[in-house]
């Protein structure tokens, strides 16, 4: 839309207020946990003697929280792909029955709330000794993770042209091979997306690491944020440090993953 | 897209090397569908397990006395309807949903104003418009409960800074109790909701915007239709899919916000920001009588359901079309 000079650099101006606004608190726990790390009332707007106090501290009392993160993270990832890759390709290529029920239970699934499923994982977990391991919240966590890995692969999956797919069959190629061999490196745009949001699910989920750990023994960095959250905080500096720290891998992941990702293909996961 | 370049064949036609004996041809359309099937198995496994099993095992649990002491005798008595009755008719059941109904259409509201106006916003060029769009998606990247730490003290009476710039401006002349007062609490809480939900709604609004043909605008700017009325004649209309989208889907997600009110205000002060997701919560992880929790936590996935099948046969007729 064609705007005049003036016009523009008005624009601009507002547009600048307004990230301003948005973008005050993420800068107020940058500056935050620049600072000393004392007092929260007496941070400055700038941080004019930054330190990384906060961040030494940080790293020693939520490292193993952001290692066990990590971790969760790491197995959610693989598991949730490992199941939803073929499931997404028999979904998107194959005219199975009851493919339909299958998708519309998908998109149900998403709409369920975690405190129902962490609510009845609680005793069954209990029972077979899945509370306060990484393998349990790996098995919760996908649970978030995997019907938006199947979904959003399916979409992309199911525009493949079918004559890739003949071809290879034709060549020989079996069911299994067409797909390791021929569909998955196709798809790694939409494996990789998969995968990025499959991680950034488990590594910002509270619920099911405040639900399914009882002691102290097992603390993904959420709880560790929470855990400060608890106690009526005497320094932010730290607090605020952790929350950066959390937001990194999020940040790293995003900007190397960027060119993968085709925003258009979240429609799929939503429709 | 690169990859499906057709002059250069993918690599797995070369599994076709003459000479390999015909292993696969005996591969029957009968085969076929039994591999198809272990495909999908492990998925069809999983979602049974995961989300079969546990909704029919918390409506089970809704009707039943379910304890602590459950985990160590084994026992948990049937009790029909009481775990439902004693919520509803607790001294909390109407703050409770009153709370959810306020946070949630307060939330909405916010959200959907404010993101519409953003992606208008940025629909025009000009200079950093690009950036300025992909760092508004900042928040959107924070784990919830680390942006729910931030606003905690932003919003903290004496050592946040929110008060403190109200108390420099002038604006007030005392700090404002924004979490720790019950008639501050909740609106609190639903700033920090829409703050968070602010990027989602851009991004869905930014991408229905850039789908409405720009000769539209150029034909109605003829007939003298610009500003707010080519709004509502055309880019209202044309969103209208997304606009549906965007609310239900807003709906379904804060009616099970936990992070950022047990992070703020962990449902009080005197139970002023509880909703149905905290109390559901609180019944069985605070309390422990995860039959009541299990109850509640019912009552919020059957409106959330509601909801959900509302957006179904939205979205359905919206790819009818």
């Amino acid at each position: 839309m064609g705007l005049t000079k003036r016009r523009q650099a008005a624009f601009t101006v507002i547009g600048l207020c307004l990230l301003a606004v948005m973008l005050f608190p993420v800068y107020w726990m940058l500056n935050a946990s620049l600072q000393s790390g004392s007092s929260g009332a007496g941070s400055t707007l700038l941080p004019l003697h930054p330190t990384l106090a906060a961040y030494r501290l940080a790293l020693s009392q939520q490292g193993g929280n952001i290692l066990t993160s990590l971790v969760i993270s790491c197995g959610t990832v693989v598991l949730s792909l490992v199941i939803a890759a073929p499931a997404a390709y028999v979904l998107a290529k194959t005219a199975i029955r009851g493919r339909s029920v299958i998708l519309f239970a998908l998109v149900v699934t998403q709409m369920i709330p975690g405190i129902v499923i962490a609510n009845s994982l609680y005793p069954v977990f209990n029972q077979v000794g899945l509370l306060d391991t990484r393998v349990g919240l790996v098995l919760a966590d996908t649970s978030t993770a995997l019907p938006f890995a199947i979904l959003i692969m399916r979409a992309f999956m199911a525009s493949l042209p079918g004559e890739i797919i003949e071809a290879a069959r034709v060549d020989g190629a079996g069911f299994v091979r067409t797909f390791v061999s021929i569909v998955l490196p196709i798809s790694r745009n939409a494996v990789i997306t998969a995968a990025l949001f499959s991680f950034l699910f488990s590594w910002s989920d509270f619920l099911f690491a405040l639900t399914l750990t009882t002691g102290s023994s097992l603390r993904p960095v959420t709880l560790g944020i929470y855990d400060y959250l608890g106690d009526n905080v005497q320094a932010w500096g730290p607090v605020m440090a952790t929350g950066v720290l959390s937001a990194l891998p999020a940040i790293v992941l995003l900007a190397f993953a960027q060119r993968f990702i085709a925003v258009g293909q979240l429609d799929g996961a939503v429709k | 897209m690169k990859t499906l370049d057709r002059h250069s064949p993918p690599s797995g036609a070369q599994a076709a090397v003459p000479g390999t004996p015909p292993r696969t041809r005996g591969r029957g359309p009968r085969q076929d569908r039994a591999v198809t099937w272990l495909f999908l198995l492990p998925a069809l496994v999983y979602i049974a397990l995961f989300f079969g099993y546990p909704i029919v095992k918390n409506v089970l649990m809704g009707s039943q006395d379910y304890t602590t002491a459950t985990f160590f005798t084994g026992s948990s008595p049937w009790v029909g309807w009481a775990n439902y009755r004693t919520f509803f008719t607790g001294p909390l059941a109407g703050t409770t949903f009153l709370n959810t109904a306020v946070f949630t259409v307060g939330s909405i509201v916010g959200q959907f104003s404010i993101g519409l106006a953003v992606a208008l916003f940025f629909r025009r060029r000009f200079p950093l418009s690009g950036l300025m769009r992909s760092l508004l998606l900042l928040p959107w990247l924070l784990p919830l409960i680390a942006g729910t730490a931030v606003w905690r003290w932003i919003l903290d009476q004496d050592s946040g800074v929110l008060n403190s710039v109200l108390m420099h401006l002038h604006l007030v002349h005392s700090s404002v109790p924004w979490l720790s007062s019950p008639s501050f609490a909740l609106y609190s809480v639903i700033i920090v909701n829409v703050w968070i939900g602010i990027p989602f709604n851009v991004a869905l609004f930014y991408s229905g915007l850039q789908g409405i043909p720009a000769e539209q605008y150029e034909a109605a700017a003829i007939d003298g239709a610009v500003g707010w009325k080519a709004f509502r004649h055309i880019t209202w209309p044309a969103l209208r899919p997304v606009v549906t989208v965007v609310l239900v889907l807003g709906v379904i997600y804060t009616l099970k916000v936990v992070d950022i009110i047990l992070g703020l205000t962990g449902g009080g002060p005197a139970n002023s920001t509880q909703t149905l997701a905290t109390t559901a919560y609180q019944d069985s992880f605070v309390q422990f009588s995860f039959g009541q929790g299990a109850a509640v936590s019912n009552v919020l996935m059957v409106v959330s359901l509601l909801f959900a099948c509302l957006y179904l046969r939205v979205n359905r007729r919206a790819s009818d079309e």
